[in-house]
């Protein structure tokens, strides 16, 4: 017999009330607590993805279109740049490296995306088996795409025209990719994408050549023919930042676009979302303080006879204090602890939705450490909640009580 | 030992209470009778110490208590005095057993759960133990509170009408219960009561008069 006896047995006595105020506790603190998780993740794997690209170039559009598509392989491209372009900016000389991407085709809705072998190195991908692609229609597979459709070694496909994986979409049966090798998980981009040559894509989108000449594809095509969808460019030096977007966006057909600050924009919109939803958390967090405050409260007349009993029976002024305390802090302790897993649950939830939907995965399974400032927060709550209850508690007139009753 | 000297005591500036003197040998058995109005039930709060008077002299065991500080009070409360209210007043959201141990608890002496049992065998209570208040008979109900309240082996037994209510049968029933638990504790028993079927069972009476 303790004090969290005494508790225990009040809260399960008022089990529904109880209940009600865990509930509430608990959504409030479940929704920061994915909301944490997400968005920490979600950064997180933006700035990997982003990570030693310093610009990106694309067709003239949106430059926040350009990122998405070219980097995050989530929005569509805004058109497509001329190969004559491309290698005249390779040879610019604040240019270190150009990473070129061809893009238009999908296979079950992971995008095929056309480049070369140092968009690999440039994400420290490593291959679990096989090789990487050396000639066109030879594809290297993410590891979600691999886990997806079950691909092995050796396996054929055929990419589908588009960048969406919608029904009825146009299929290149002429030209099926065969699979060389499947890379290790990588926890970027890579892992969601079908790795091919450049020339693969050319070749599946120029009709008028013969299959057999595929390997030769790169060769046969006029320069004039050969495009990209956006080059992925690495700067010489720091001073290239203040000088090659102005000089692409003036002296070319291209639209340049630095991934650092569309992404620091994108996150700019998104927090406002992420702010709306974490002040709908916190109206829950305050509100089940204020439904424990009242319960509490309302439990001091329905307990006023318990109360002047247990002085009766030789309980200090204090110890009634802390009982209407631990009440709260329990209250608290219980929806903490079921809102962080909810939230962890409801994350691990949101993350197989968006790997089904061939999105960003996230995942539940791992912690933040903003996590403890919810719980703390709920702790703080709770014990608020209790403290007018139990200081009224603690000064029960026990002859007054008793008198009446 | 039990001793009032000049007890006074007044509510709102009114007084209602007032005791001149009033003795009782250690072990005694006293009926405090006097109408409704007479201050039975405020005599027998001053007794129990959850009253302090305006004025006077109260001495409980031995324990002039009116120089202990207020937690001092509330442990020589929980150790020494034990009190069965008319309206029994049990925790209902805890057990027989609970409600038991939780007088030892708040008294702050060790938990001693053979002394429950110990006790809850005198009332014919042991197949009782796990059971929750409502659902207790009012005779059961009444024994469990008498039960809490000699549990901590008190000095001073004190019982708030304990037998209105009750048909002639039950009445001599909680009566003797109460007798026989303040004999196995060596406690001074005083039952506040104007039910005068139990005049004649005890000889030692106290009396209040009204106060105009």
């Amino acid at each position: 017999m303790n004090l969290a006896t005494i508790g225990f047995s009040y809260l399960k006595a008022r089990r529904l009330n109880t209940a009600l105020n865990v509930l509430l506790l608990a959504l409030g603190v479940a929704t920061i607590t994915l909301l944490l998780l997400t968005t920490s993740q979600l950064e997180e794997r933006m700035q990997r993805d982003a990570r030693g690209i310093d610009l990106v170039v694309g067709a003239k559009g949106s430059p926040m279109q350009i990122i998405l598509s070219s980097i995050y392989q989530l929005d569509v491209p805004t058109g497509n740049v001329s190969w004559k372009q491309a290698q005249e900016l390779a040879r610019h000389r604040m240019v270190k490296k150009v990473i070129p991407l061809a893009l238009g085709d999908n296979h079950k809705g992971f995008r095929i995306v056309g480049t070369n072998h140092d968009y690999v190195a440039h994400y420290g991908a490593r291959l679990a088996q096989g090789r990487l692609w050396q000639t066109p229609l030879e594809a290297v597979l993410g590891v979600e795409v691999a886990a997806a459709t079950g691909l092995k070694i050796d396996g054929t496909f055929f990419g589908a025209h588009g960048l969406g994986g919608r029904e009825g979409e146009h299929m290149h049966e002429m030209y099926p990719y065969r699979v060389v090798g499947l890379f290790a998980p990588t926890g970027t981009v890579v892992d969601r994408i079908v790795l091919t040559d450049v020339a693969s894509v050319w070749a599946v989108h120029a009709d008028q050549y013969d299959i057999t000449d595929v390997a030769r594809i790169a060769e046969l095509m006029p320069d004039e023919e050969k495009e990209y969808t956006a080059l992925l460019i690495q700067y010489a030096s720091p001073v290239a930042a203040a000088m090659l977007p102005r000089y692409i966006n003036q002296n070319s057909e291209m639209q340049s676009a630095s991934p650092a600050y569309e992404t620091a924009r994108l996150f700019t919109i998104i927090g406002v979302g992420v702010d709306v939803l974490r002040g709908f958390a916190l109206v829950l967090i305050f509100t089940a303080g204020l439904s424990v405050f009242i319960a509490l409260y309302n439990a001091l007349s329905e307990r006023r006879y318990d109360l002047a009993v247990m002085r009766a029976l030789g309980a200090s002024p204090a110890k009634l204090m802390w009982l209407l305390l631990f009440e709260g802090i329990l209250l608290a302790t219980l929806g903490a602890l079921l809102g962080v897993g909810l939230g962890h649950l409801m994350t691990e939830a949101l993350g197989f939705a968006l790997v089904q939907a061939r999105q960003v995965g996230v995942s539940g399974m791992t912690w933040v450490n903003d996590e403890l400032w919810v719980v703390a927060l709920a702790l703080g709550v709770g014990v608020i909640a209790a403290l007018l209850p139990a200081w009224r508690a603690s000064r029960t007139d026990i002859a007054g009580t008793l008198a009446r009753g | 030992m039990l001793a009032l000297r000049d007890l006074r005591h007044a509510y709102d500036g009114r007084d209602v209470l007032r005791v001149d003197a009033w003795q009782a040998e250690q072990g005694a058995h006293w009926l405090v009778l006097g109408p409704s109005g007479s201050g039975k039930s405020t005599l027998l709060h001053v007794l129990a110490a959850i009253l302090r008077p305006t004025g006077g002299n109260v001495v409980v065991a031995g324990q002039d208590l009116g120089v202990l500080k207020p937690a001092d009070l509330d442990r020589f409360r929980g150790r020494h005095i034990g009190i069965v209210m008319q309206r029994l007043h049990l925790i209902g959201s805890l057990t027989v057993m609970n409600n038991l141990l939780l007088a030892q608890y708040l008294a702050g002496v060790t938990q001693d759960r053979s002394r429950v049992r110990e006790v809850l065998v005198s009332l014919d209570l042991a197949d009782k133990a796990d059971a929750y208040p409502h659902e207790l008979s009012f005779g059961q109900a009444q024994r469990v509170a008498v039960a809490r309240a000699v549990v901590n082996r008190p000095q001073l037994l004190l019982a708030d009408e304990p037998t209105s209510n009750l048909d002639d049968e039950r009445c001599m029933q909680a009566l003797e219960l109460l007798q026989t638990q303040a004999r196995s504790c060596e406690a001074t028993l005083v039952i506040a009561t104007h039910d005068q079927r139990i005049r004649a069972r005890i000889p030692d009476h106290f009396e209040l008069r009204p106060l105009t």
